[in-house]
């Protein structure tokens, strides 16, 4: 990922803020987006700097408008992205689909606030569904990456951006309101060299008489061919899964209880989880990087390592817990703990929910 | 402009022409467009769409910018367009071609990008996004067909549906009381500061064939300048739709659709005596003094 014999900065930045920049260095070049609180920091960021280093920033009349066209720049051969919070990544869902159908790259970023409906304006993590089991109409999947720190802000930009770009598919990065607004020290990636980016020969450029006319299309009106070109992506999914699945572990060594939990939530979690070990309860921390492809075999590591129960902590009222259940599959007792709204647990919260774990399996039950 | 690299030769075709005025036996020469594919149109018989097809493709031959155009086909009888040209071609979701050319055109600003619609599509579910890019003055051409009805999904009432047009989703006919009145769409996009250019025509006589073609030309020719957004709404026959032969349905058009929809240049601000439609935008807004800012003394 970032070229480490170039000079690295530190600085101190808002994740928002983070996003964008960190979305340049990896080589976009074009944003279209519309105003939604609490993403807002990243759109003006990018309005003020794409302009100077030849880029353009739009601003659409519509979260609609603006991911298709996401969806025309990155057919037209371009890094694009788009950003937005969650009632307008729901107006997304549409081009989302239309880009996974025609096989486009191109990168979404939801900074997550409470739902349903217009919900509210603090931190949440009430996507997760609608992120991991396809945004949009069909059959498809994309990369969904969770980053927890400023610093990952950036990483995970970068790594989505290469993802998209590899496997042709639209890649989201599911942050939340927390992570958006909050500052830390950063390392920015490196510039990226546009001569390394992946050449795109399915590109709607212009033939210039060189080449047969190019077709971006999503529709197949043989059922055959449309089957086919589901089952070639599904193959591509397959590649990814086995490819690309991150998380961290912490204390999984011998962890009986393992809390799993991602992005705002994980940060509390960890807290909860080392108060717990410094009262001598075996428990670790797995924190999914990617939503999708979920860390399964990181949940088989843990259980080869002795995990007998899990605790899914979340911003929500239970949805990873079902990928968390799916993973185990019937190997280790699974269990959720969440607030929802904008409420966020304090580390206390959830380590009475691991103590009353580790009760339990002490008494057998 | 450029020209293709490679020298663009055009396919002679063989065509029977059918009709009593032609001698028994023989046969014509019609050179089929290069930019038009070998694909056989599937559009119904009396259908206008085959002829803007290839109205659209006669002019990308002559300007030479196949090599440079992207094409933007959306949802309707129009998404099949993308096997009909042989320039790149992009198939976008139901309205949001606009949104989507713009996408192309900002990447590409020296591409040549159209977008074909229908009525539906264009002034229906995408009017937010045709809306937009024409105030926006997106350098783009935008080739709109009005039928008056949805064809795809089969003759649902559309937006430019007419007064007590009896369509399957207006069965008693379109009850403006009820349901509004069609949107005049060349007549409300002359109105937006972003737009260069709106002519309305029709396909149902050679004549008025011959102006349409001159009109898209011309929506072309002002992007390759950059003069602003230019649009051609196409007066067009559905006669499968319609319930009517295809003589029966320019009968009709001449009749019902003219009326409501008067042929003519609606905006052209080269015309007006302007460079392009930036300047008469700032023409417009002469008493505005933060319009002003920026103008070139």
């Amino acid at each position: 990922m970032a070229d480490n014999t170039q000079a690295q900065e530190r600085v101190l930045m808002k994740g928002n803020e983070v996003l964008a920049e960190a979305a340049m260095r990896a080589g976009c070049r074009f944003f279209f987006g519309y105003p939604i609180t609490p993403q807002t920091e990243l759109a003006a960021y990018m309005a003020k700097k794409l302009p100077l280093i030849g880029g353009t920033f739009l601003q659409a009349e519509s979260e609609i408008a603006a991911i298709n066209m996401v969806y025309g720049a990155a057919a037209a051969g371009a890094r694009v992205m788009t950003s937005s919070s969650s009632p307008g990544v729901s107006l997304k869902g549409e081009g989302v689909s239309y880009m996974a159908g025609a096989d486009v790259p191109g990168v979404i970023v939801n900074v997550e606030r409470g739902g349903p409906g217009l919900g509210g304006i603090q931190p949440s993590q009430s996507d997760y569904f609608q992120a991991t089991r396809a945004l949009g109409h069909g059959d498809f999947y994309m990369p969904v990456l969770a980053p927890s720190t400023v610093q990952e802000m950036a990483d995970l930009i970068y790594l989505a951006f290469d993802l998209a770009d590899e496997y042709r598919t639209p890649a989201m990065i599911l942050a939340d309101g927390m992570i958006g607004q909050m500052m830390e020290p950063v390392t920015l990636p490196p510039e990226r060299d546009p001569k390394t980016l992946p050449a795109k020969p399915w590109a709607t450029s212009g033939h210039k008489g060189e080449r047969a006319h190019n077709v971006v299309n999503s529709l197949y009106l043989s059922p055959e061919k449309l089957e086919q070109t589901n089952f070639e992506r599904f193959e591509r999914y397959a590649e990814i899964k086995e490819k690309h699945q991150r998380q961290e572990l912490m204390f999984c060594d011998d962890a009986e209880i393992v809390v799993v939990a991602f992005g705002a939530a994980s940060r509390i979690a960890r807290t909860a989880v080392r108060d717990a070990r410094a009262k001598g309860i075996k428990v670790g921390l797995l924190r999914p990087i990617t939503l999708w492809p979920f860390p399964t075999k990181a949940i088989d590591q843990v259980i080869a390592n002795g995990a007998k129960r899990f605790l899914s902590v979340e911003l929500n009222m239970g949805q990873m817990v079902e990928d968390v259940r799916l993973a185990a599959n019937g190997r280790a007792e699974v269990s959720f703990y969440g607030r929802t709204g904008g409420v966020l647990p304090t580390p206390e919260e959830v380590l009475v929910q691991i103590e009353k774990l580790a009760e339990d399996m002490e008494r057998g039950e | 402009m450029a020209a293709p690299k490679t020298p663009v030769t055009l396919p002679d075709y063989q065509v029977e022409r059918i009709g009593s005025q032609i001698a028994e036996g023989e046969t014509i020469k019609s050179a089929r467009p290069h930019a038009l594919s070998d694909a056989i149109f599937n559009y119904c018989p009396g259908c206008t769409h085959g002829i803007v097809n290839r109205l659209v493709a006669e002019v990308i031959d002559e300007l030479g910018i196949e090599g440079k155009t992207v094409g933007i086909a959306p949802v309707g009888c129009s998404v099949m367009a993308y096997d009909f040209f042989n320039c790149d071609m992009i198939e976008a979701a139901h309205g949001r071609a606009p949104a989507v050319a713009t996408g192309v055109k900002r990447v590409h600003p020296d591409n040549v990008v159209f977008a074909y619609q229908g009525d539906g599509d264009l002034a229906s579910i995408g009017t937010a996004e045709t809306v937009h890019a024409a105030t926006r003055g997106e350098k783009i051409t935008v080739i709109f067909i009005n039928n008056a009805i949805y064809g795809m999904t089969g003759g649902q009432m559309a937006p430019t549906s007419l007064p007590n047009q009896v369509t399957q989703t207006s069965p008693y006919g379109r009850d403006v009381s009820k349901v509004g009145y069609p949107v005049r769409i060349a007549e409300l996009l002359s109105t937006l500061d972003g737009v260069a250019y709106v002519e309305r025509v029709t396909c149902d006589s050679r004549q008025h064939i011959i102006q349409a073609k001159k009109a898209i030309k011309k929506a072309f020719q002002n992007q390759i300048d950059g003069i602003g957004y230019s649009l051609v709404e196409v007066v067009a026959t559905c006669p499968t739709n319609w319930g009517m032969t295809p003589q029966g349905a320019f009968q009709w058009l001449r009749e019902n659709m003219l009326p409501y929809y008067p042929l003519g240049v609606y905006k052209d601000v080269v015309a007006d005596g302007f460079a392009n439609a930036a300047e008469a935008a700032l023409e417009r807004a002469k008493d505005c003094p933060i319009a002003q800012q920026g103008k070139e003394a």
